[in-house]
C-alpha cells in the first residue's frame, strides 16, 4: 500500500519522529493561542517556505494535499466578509491552512515504520500490565494487507453487476462486500489458529 | 481471541474499502461517501467493543500516515483540519452503536441496526464532528450546527441501509453478528 510518505528525500526524514511529534503539538497549541493577524500571516509564510526549501517537487505535493482545505477557506471568507469581520476570517483560514500544512510536513517526512516505533514506545506501559501489543501490529498489519484485497473484491462485485444489469451498482452491494469481509476474517481466524494462535 | 482481532481488522479495511468505492450523489447534489456507513457497520455487526475498536483502528492508521480516507486523504493533517470531530467521534459513535445494538435484543435485527446507527453513527458522531468545528473554525454551536446539516440526510439515508444489510447480513452469516451472539 502507498503511504503519505514523500519520496523527496528532505534533511527532516532523518529527524527522529518523537520529536517531530511533539514539536507538532506544541506549534500547534501555539497557533490557536495568537488571534493577531500579523503574527498569523507570519506562521503560515513561514510554513509555506518550510515546504519550498526540499525544492519544487516537494512544495507541489504539499501543495496538493493543502488543496482539500479550500471549500472551508471559501465559505469562511464569504461568512466573515459578510458578517463584515473579515479581519478574524483570515485569522481563522490562516490558521487551519497553517496547522493542516505543519501536521502534513511530519507525514510527508516520517515513515511508516518510524511512526509504528512512536506508537510501540507509547504502548511500552501497556506490556507491563500483561498487554500483549503484538495483537496490535498484526492487527495493523490486516489491516495494511486487506485493504487493497477488499478493495479488488468490490470491483469484482461492482463488474459482477455491471454484467447482470443496466443500472450502476448502488448501495445493494455493500451487503454482499460486508460477507466476503467476515468470511475473509473467519478464514484468516482459522488459519492464524492453525498456525498456532497469538 | 484470534477471530476477534481478524474480525477488528478486517472490519477497519472495510471502512477503508469502502472509501475506494465512487461516491453516490443525493438528489440535491450532496456527494455521501460509504465510509460512514462502515462506521455503523462496525457497530452494528460487531457490538460495542469489537465496533469501537475497529473504528479506532482505522483512525489510527490514518494518523500513523495511511492515505485511507475518501478520496486518499489522511496523515496528521486531517487531524488538524475542520473535520477532526468526525473522525475522533467514529470510534465512540461505533462504540455505541454497538452498545445499543447489543442492549436491544428484544427488537428486530434489522430495526435495532437501523435506530442504534442513527443514535451512535450520526448522534454521537455528529456531536464530535461539531465541536471539532467550532474549535477549528472558531464557531458559535448554532453556526457549526449549520455548517453540517447538508450532510445530515445522506448519513440518515445511510443508516436506514445499515439496517437492511445487518439484517441481510443476520440471514446470510448468522453465527458472525457477533453484537447479537
Amino acid at each position: 500500500m502507498i503511504s503519505l510518505t514523500s519520496p523527496v528525500e528532505t534533511r527532516a526524514h532523518g529527524w527522529p519522529a518523537g520529536a517531530k511529534l511533539g514539536a507538532l503539538c506544541a506549534a500547534t497549541l501555539l497557533l490557536f493561542e495568537i488571534e493577531d493577524l500579523v503574527w498569523q500571516i507570519a506562521f503560515c509564510a513561514g510554513m509555506l517556505l518550510l515546504y519550498a526549501l526540499p525544492g519544487r517537487a516537494f512544495l507541489k505535493g504539499g501543495l496538493g494535499r493543502l488543496w482539500m482545505l479550500w471549500p472551508f477557506v471559501a465559505l469562511i471568507l464569504l461568512w466573515h466578509v459578510l458578517t463584515r469581520d473579515a479581519e478574524a476570517g483570515l485569522v481563522i483560514v490562516l490558521r487551519m491552512i497553517t496547522a493542516v500544512g505543519l501536521a502534513n510536513l511530519v507525514t510527508m517526512t516520517t515513515k511508516l515504520s518510524d511512526m509504528m516505533a512512536v506508537v510501540r514506545w507509547l504502548a511500552a506501559p501497556l506490556r507491563r500490565f500483561g498487554v500483549r501489543t503484538r495483537s496490535l501490529e498484526l492487527a495493523v498489519a490486516l489491516v495494511v494487507r486487506f485493504t487493497p484485497v477488499l478493495a479488488a473484491k468490490g470491483q469484482m462485485l461492482s463488474l459482477a453487476w455491471r454484467a447482470r444489469s443496466r443500472r450502476r451498482p448502488g448501495w445493494r452491494i455493500i451487503m454482499p462486500f460486508t460477507v466476503l469481509a467476515i468470511d475473509d476474517a473467519e478464514h484468516v481466524a482459522e488459519a492464524l489458529r492453525a498456525r498456532g494462535g497469538l | 481471541m484470534e477471530r476477534n482481532l481478524t474480525m477488528i481488522a478486517l472490519f477497519a479495511a472495510l471502512i477503508a474499502a469502502l472509501g475506494l468505492i465512487p461516491k453516490f450523489t443525493l438528489g440535491f447534489g450532496v456527494p455521501i461517501t460509504a465510509q460512514s456507513l462502515g462506521v455503523m457497520l462496525c457497530g452494528t455487526v460487531l457490538g460495542a467493543w469489537r465496533g469501537g475498536l475497529a473504528a479506532l483502528l482505522f483512525v489510527a492508521l490514518v494518523a500513523l500516515g495511511l492515505p485511507l480516507l475518501a478520496g486518499g486523504r489522511g496523515g496528521l493533517g486531517v487531524f488538524a483540519s475542520p473535520t477532526v470531530g468526525f473522525l475522533v467521534g467514529f470510534p465512540i459513535g461505533a462504540f455505541v452503536t454497538g452498545f445499543i445494538m447489543d442492549q436491544w435484543r428484544s427488537a428486530p435485527v434489522g430495526l435495532a441496526a437501523g435506530v442504534s446507527a442513527v443514535l451512535g453513527g450520526i448522534l454521537v458522531v455528529y456531536a464530535f464532528g461539531i465541536f471539532g468545528m467550532m474549535m477549528t473554525l472558531n464557531k458559535t454551536l448554532p453556526e457549526a450546527t449549520l455548517l453540517v446539516q447538508a450532510f445530515i440526510p445522506g448519513d440518515l439515508i445511510k443508516a436506514v441501509l445499515a439496517g437492511f444489510i445487518t439484517s441481510g447480513l443476520a440471514k446470510a452469516r448468522p453465527a458472525s453478528l457477533l453484537s447479537r451472539s
